[in-house]
């Protein structure tokens, strides 16, 4: 057997390897939607989506937990993508290039690693007890804020890093200060990366239950959060409470608010998609 | 008096020394090339006159730096109103991500100008000086990225003419041209000579021949020769001048 014939065996056998990899992860995927669909996609009506939460599985829904979810998302954002952005922007183009720098970014990269309830213990201190928000929609999104923002910052500074220097030098040679450079040049240039950044963080936020389950968020709730200092539940703890009771009831309860879940995720992703795409046509270097 | 005027000029990129000792003056209204082989640090004695080495951490200057014979590094000297006297072009046209339109307004609108006819005003009077407003007339409104790479460089310096510079800098212009757009922005720094302060930097003998008045040539960090063009390319005075504008090393 010549070296080519090998060369050729060699190159086939990692791609069908590569083949059985990517399937593996796909396949597990479908095998988990299937079962999800099978059992939860009966009992999703309009009275699953706008009942309370109560002991009888037929007639239990997701109201508080859905609104709960929702407050969370928006509040999260509120406070998430202004402080994520800007840091991200000050490190990227205002901060010296330094060893304090270089520590500070690598911790940040840290940030974005440690274990969520880890997080929770923080919000629970900081946001819960010393400053008096308790088990509210403030707290438990301030908290995923925090969760969230390293990967906010990281994903701010690839992007206006990707935008070429190029760029940047023809505006300061035009007379633009660091800050028209950044809102008329770098921003809407990096604005696909930025968002995906963001839809991206705040889809991981929306699957969080470990963190809020330690602030103090309920599992039952029976009435819709109306305002920021509101207590609240969210869907995966919602969905974990119904997993944990003995009833089968619940259990097809469980699926169905997966799949409630799965879907409003699905959504954000798809929104980052077509925003990233929708950018990248825009701006061609 | 002189337009720009350099004495003694050191730059240093943390320990290393990229200009050594450089003094040179250059007169309003003319075209001045700067040649040398690469690295001999044309393009950063060029950028010493927009600050545009300002963001480089490392960098760090020593001597005076004068235009109308105010030193641009005084502390007082805000840089962005420089800027706006002095206009840079560069190697690669760099054409913001937005229409043939704003590109020019870039400019004013950074200025806080917003009055629609003097942007308009700007627009046609910038692009007719650069000789581009004939063949972008009608599609103002079109991505500047669309452009050909010839109408993008000269985009750039229709952007450059639009806030009335006195200066013009221009760092290997026409270096990623092909030679019929090289030759249209040649044409154009030619006519642009009459209202504007030039210096280029450029690689092509035969460009710096064309289109300047005096020409300096640069070897290693140093300035070895400053004259009128015709004695740097016939008759001057340098053994490594005449060795490098006869192409014998380079």
């Amino acid at each position: 057997m010549n070296n080519a014939v090998k060369n050729r065996i060699k190159d086939n056998a990692f791609k069908y390897f590569g083949i059985a990899c990517t399937s593996f992860g796909l396949l597990m995927l479908a095998i988990f939607i299937g079962n999800i669909l099978i059992e939860g996609l009966a009992r999703i009506d309009w009275d699953f989506i706008t009942n309370f939460p109560s002991r009888n599985p037929d007639k239990a829904g997701i109201l508080p937990a859905l609104v709960g979810t929702l407050w969370i998302m928006g509040l999260t954002a509120i406070i998430a993508i202004p402080l994520g952005v800007s840091a991200g922007i000050y490190l990227e183009e205002y901060g010296r290039k330094n060893r304090l720098a270089k520590i500070l970014e690598i911790n940040i990269s840290n940030l974005a690693g440690v274990p969520s309830i880890i997080y929770g213990l923080l919000g629970l201190e900081i946001f819960g007890r010393i400053m008096g928000m308790g088990g509210s929609l403030l707290a438990g999104a301030s908290t995923l804020s925090l969760l969230i923002l390293p990967v906010i910052i990281v994903s701010t500074r690839e992007a206006l890093k990707a935008v070429p220097k190029s760029i940047k030098e023809a505006s300061f040679a035009m007379g633009a200060s660091k800050w028209q450079t950044i809102w008329h040049q770098l921003l809407p240039a990096s604005f696909g990366g930025v968002i995906t950044g963001i839809i991206l963080a705040l889809s991981r936020a929306i699957g969080e239950t470990a963190p809020l389950i330690v602030i103090g968020a309920l599992a039952y709730v029976p009435f819709v959060p109306a305002s920021p200092t509101d207590e609240f539940s969210v869907l995966p703890i919602q969905i974990f409470n119904w997993i944990s009771r003995p009833q089968k009831g619940f259990a097809i309860n469980a699926a169905s608010a997966i799949i409630i879940l799965l879907l409003v995720t699905f959504v954000l992703n798809g929104i980052a998609m077509y925003l990233r795409n929708r950018w990248q046509r825009k701006v061609r270097w | 008096m002189d337009k720009l005027e350099a004495k003694n000029v050191n730059v240093f990129y943390g320990l290393n020394k990229v200009i050594n000792d450089v003094s040179i003056s250059i007169k309003p209204n003319s075209v001045t090339a700067f040649i040398g082989p690469s690295g001999c640090g044309k393009s950063t004695f060029l950028r010493l006159f927009n600050r545009m080495n300002d963001y480089i951490d490392i960098f760090k200057m020593e001597g005076k730096v004068e235009i109308d014979g105010k030193n641009i590094y005084d502390k007082a000297i805000r840089v962005e109103e420089l800027r706006k006297k002095v206009g840079m072009v560069f190697q690669k046209p760099n054409p913001f991500p937005k229409t043939i339109y704003e590109n020019i307004v870039y400019g004013l609108r950074i200025q806080g100008i917003k009055d629609k006819n003097i942007l308009d005003e700007t627009v046609e009077k910038s692009l007719k000086q650069a000789a581009l407003w004939e063949e972008v007339k009608d599609k103002l409104k079109n991505s500047a990225l669309a452009l050909s790479g010839g109408q993008q460089q000269r985009l750039c310096i229709a952007r450059t003419l639009a806030v009335e510079p006195t200066v013009i800098l221009m760092d290997e212009p026409a270096s990623a041209l092909d030679p019929i757009s090289s030759a249209k922005v040649e044409e154009l720094i030619y006519e642009l000579k009459n209202n504007y302060t030039i210096v280029i930097v450029t690689h092509n003998m035969q460009q710096a021949a064309r289109v300047s008045d005096t020409t300096a040539f640069f070897y290693m960090g140093e300035l070895i020769e400053h004259d009128s063009t015709k004695i740097i390319f016939t008759n001057p005075k340098n053994e490594r001048t005449q060795n490098y504008v006869t192409g014998r090393f380079g």
